[in-house]
C-alpha cells in the first residue's frame, strides 16, 4: 500500500543512500574503467565464452543438485520431529560460515582421489570428482544449498500445515499431499531460494579452484578466469567481470519479472 | 447430572432388543490426554444420523472432530465404523486419516488456494486413483448439485464464504466418507449468508446417508441440523437428547444459557422445587427427589411494589445488568435466586431500571417446569 507523500526521515534516507552507493559504486567503477575500445578484441577469445559456458552449465547443475537433495531437507527440518534436529539445522547451514576454501580442503578430503567416500566412488564406480567438471558443480552445490534450504524450510514454516491434513482426509499419503499440495504452496519460496542458490553458485571461487581446480575448458568458471586474468592483463578481467555481471542482472531481473506477475 | 453408567447400561439395554450388535454406523469411546484436559468421551450414530457436538470453547469439541478424523491419535477407547475399528490404542492399531472412509470440512474450509473449486473436490478421487477426466467429470457433478457449475474453474480466493464452504463440503463428499464431520460449519459467514447456507446444509446432511458429526457452539446451528445434541463440557458429555428435548430440560448452565432458560437445581416438594438455600419454587409439574426447576427470561415480571396478584415465585431482587437483546431488554438479576428477565423497553424505561435497582421478580408457576435431575 503506498501511503501519501510521506518524507523518510533524514537518519534513516542517508544511510540508506550511502549503502546504495556502497554496493553500486564498485560496479559504476566497473563501468567507467571498462577498455570499451578493445572491449570486442578482448571478448574475441574462445576462452571467454568457454568460461561463462561452464559457468551458467555448472551453477545451473549446482541449483539442480540442491532443489533435488535440499528441498526434501528443508521438509525434514520443517514438518518432523527427531533428536538431533537443531544439530542438524545447524550443520546445514556450516557452508554458509564455512570460508569456501576449507569447504573445498574438506571436499578433497572427503571425495578426493584418497578421500573417504572418494576412494570408493573411484573403485566401485570409476569416478573421479576433483579438478572435473562435474567436481566444480559438486563444490557450488556445497556452497550453494544451504541458501535453498534456509529459503524452502522458512517458506514451509509459513505454510499452514493444515493443508496437509486436509489433503490427508482426503486420502492423500504424506508424499502425495507434499507433491500435490505444499510443494506448490510454497513455490514462490522454493523459487526465492533456487534464484539465491544460483547466483552463489555462479559467483562461487574458493571451494570450486581448491576441490576442482583452474582447467580452462574443464573447471575454469567465471570468477576464476577473471581473478587469473587479473594478475597478468587487468584490461581482460574488467572484460570478463562486465561479461559476469551483464549476464547475472540479465538473469535475476528476467526471473524476477516472471515470479511476480504469477503470484 | 448424567449418570454415565446408567446411560451405559440403557443403551446395552437397548442392542439387546435390538438382538444384536449395532454394526452400522458410528461406534466410538474417545480418549484423548491433554496437557489440560482430558477428553472422554462416547459417541454413538445410526447411518443417516447427524450428531452435532455442542459446547463451550475448549470443550473438546474440536478434538473429538480431530480424533474421529485420525489427526489426532487416541490414548484409549475404541472407534469403530460400520463394525470396522479404525482406532484401538490397546491393539496399538490407528488406521492413519488417508485411509478411514472420513470427510472434513474445515471450520476454515481450507480450500486449496492454488486448484481451482473443481479440482479441489476432484482432488480426493485423484488420490483414490481415479483418473483426471473420470474425477473431473464426477466433481463437476458435485458442483452441479451444489448449484456452483458455473464456479468450477474459480480459485478459492474468488469465491464467496457461502460459495467456499458448499465447495468444501462437495469435497468431503465427493470421497463418499462413512462419516461426515464439519467443524464449525457455519462460524465463518456473515448473519446474512449463514441463514442461506445453512438451509442448504441442512439439505445436505438430510441426503447424506452415512453418519454425520458436526461441531459447533452455535445452539441454533445445532438445532436446526442435528438429529441429536450431545453437549460437551470440560472434556465430557454432560447432555444428549434431540434438540427439542434439551432445549426444553438443560441440564447445566451452559446450555440453559444457550437455550436462554433460567435453570435451578434443588429437591423436588410437591408442587415447588426447594433450592439449596431453602428458596422455594413453585412449579407446574410435581417431581419427587433431586430435580432441575426452569423458566424462560420472559416468564419473568418486574416490579418496583411487592405484586399482590397470584403469582407465588416473588423475590426481591437487584439490577446487575441491562443489556438489549433483539426487540426486548434482558436484565440480568442477582439475589437469592439469580436469574435473567425480558421486558420491552418501555418498562424498563418506566421502572427506571438501572444497575442497582432493588426491584420485585414474580415468575409465574404455569411457566416453570420442573424435571428428574
Amino acid at each position: 500500500m503506498r501511503r501519501a507523500s510521506r518524507t523518510a526521515p533524514a537518519a534513516l534516507l542517508l544511510p540508506a543512500l550511502l549503502g546504495l552507493l556502497f554496493l553500486d559504486l564498485p560496479l559504476v567503477g566497473l563501468l567507467v574503467r571498462a577498455p570499451w575500445r578493445e572491449l570486442p578484441a578482448q571478448l574475441a577469445g574462445d576462452q571467454v565464452w568457454e568460461a561463462l559456458r561452464l559457468s551458467l552449465v555448472c551453477a545451473t547443475s549446482a541449483t539442480a543438485v540442491s532443489l533435488v537433495l535440499g528441498v526434501p531437507l528443508a521438509w525434514l527440518l520443517a514438518r518432523t520431529r527427531f533428536p538431533g534436529q537443531r544439530l542438524v539445522r545447524a550443520l546445514v547451514t556450516l557452508p554458509l560460515v564455512l570460508p569456501p576454501v576449507v569447504g573445498g580442503v574438506a571436499l578433497l578430503l572427503v571425495l578426493g582421489r584418497n578421500g573417504i567416500v572418494g576412494r570408493w566412488l573411484d573403485s566401485a564406480f570409476g569416478l573421479t570428482l576433483p579438478f572435473t567438471t562435474a567436481g566444480v558443480v559438486v563444490a557450488e552445490a556445497f556452497v550453494a544449498m544451504p541458501f535453498l534450504v534456509i529459503s524452502v524450510e522458512g517458506a514451509l514454516r509459513a505454510a499452514d500445515p493444515r493443508y496437509e491434513e486436509a489433503a490427508a482426509t482426503l486420502g492423500a499419503s504424506r508424499l502425495t499431499a507434499f507433491r500435490r499440495v505444499t510443494l506448490p504452496l510454497v513455490a514462490p519460496g522454493v523459487a526465492a531460494g533456487a534464484v539465491l542458490a544460483w547466483a552463489r553458485a555462479l559467483g562461487e571461487f574458493g571451494a570450486t579452484i581448491t576441490f576442482a581446480g583452474n582447467f580452462p575448458g574443464r573447471t575454469q568458471t567465471m570468477p576464476l578466469a577473471v581473478y587469473l586474468a587479473m594478475e597478468n592483463d587487468p584490461a581482460a578481467a574488467i572484460a570478463l567481470s562486465l561479461v559476469l555481471l551483464l549476464v547475472s542482472i540479465a538473469v535475476l531481473a528476467g526471473l524476477r519479472g516472471r515470479w511476480t506477475g504469477t503470484p | 447430572m448424567t449418570n454415565p453408567q446408567d446411560h451405559q447400561d440403557h443403551q446395552d439395554h437397548q442392542d439387546q432388543q435390538d438382538g444384536r450388535d449395532r454394526r452400522d454406523g458410528l461406534d466410538a469411546q474417545l480418549r484423548v490426554n491433554r496437557p489440560d484436559f482430558t477428553l472422554d468421551l462416547a459417541l454413538r450414530a445410526a447411518p443417516g444420523e447427524v450428531l452435532a457436538l455442542l459446547g463451550p470453547n475448549g470443550a473438546g469439541k474440536s478434538t473429538a472432530l480431530r480424533a474421529l478424523a485420525g489427526l489426532l491419535p487416541l490414548d484409549g477407547g475404541r472407534l469403530r465404523l460400520d463394525g470396522t475399528v479404525l482406532a484401538d490404542p490397546a491393539a496399538r492399531l490407528d488406521t492413519p486419516p488417508e485411509r478411514r472412509p472420513v470427510g472434513v470440512v474445515f471450520q476454515d474450509y481450507l480450500l486449496f488456494p492454488h486448484l481451482s473449486a473443481l479440482d479441489n473436490v476432484a482432488f480426493g478421487l485423484r488420490c483414490r486413483g481415479r483418473s483426471r477426466r473420470e474425477s473431473r467429470a464426477e466433481a463437476a457433478g458435485w458442483l452441479e448439485r451444489m448449484g456452483l457449475a458455473e464456479h468450477a474453474g474459480a480459485r478459492p480466493g474468488r469465491l464467496s464464504g457461502g460459495q467456499a464452504q458448499r465447495v468444501a463440503l462437495a469435497r468431503a463428499l465427493a470421497v463418499r466418507p462413512r462419516l461426515l464431520l464439519l467443524d464449525e460449519p457455519l462460524a465463518a459467514l456473515d448473519a446474512r449468508t449463514r441463514l442461506d447456507v445453512r438451509v442448504q446444509l441442512r439439505r445436505h446432511l438430510a441426503e447424506f446417508e452415512a453418519v454425520a458429526v458436526l461441531v459447533t457452539h452455535d445452539p441454533l446451528d445445532a438445532m436446526v441440523l442435528a438429529d441429536r445434541l450431545v453437549v460437551i463440557e470440560d472434556g465430557a458429555e454432560v447432555q444428549t437428547g434431540t434438540p427439542a428435548e434439551v432445549s426444553r430440560r438443560p441440564r447445566t448452565d451452559y446450555i440453559a444459557r444457550l437455550v436462554g432458560l433460567n435453570l435451578f437445581h434443588g429437591t423436588g416438594r410437591g408442587h415447588a422445587v426447594v433450592l439449596a438455600d431453602g428458596t422455594e419454587l413453585a412449579t407446574a409439574e410435581q417431581v419427587a427427589g433431586p430435580a432441575f426447576a426452569a423458566f424462560p427470561p420472559a416468564a419473568v415480571t418486574l416490579h418496583r411494589e411487592r405484586p399482590q396478584g397470584s403469582a407465588r415465585n416473588v423475590f426481591p431482587l437487584t439490577v446487575a445488568g441491562l443489556d438489549l437483546h433483539g426487540d426486548l431488554v434482558r436484565a440480568e438479576l442477582t439475589g437469592p435466586l439469580p436469574l435473567a428477565a425480558d421486558l420491552t423497553p418501555s418498562a424498563a424505561t418506566e421502572l427506571e431500571l438501572t444497575p442497582g435497582t432493588p426491584v420485585w421478580a414474580a415468575v409465574k408457576a404455569a411457566e416453570t417446569h420442573a424435571y428428574p435431575a
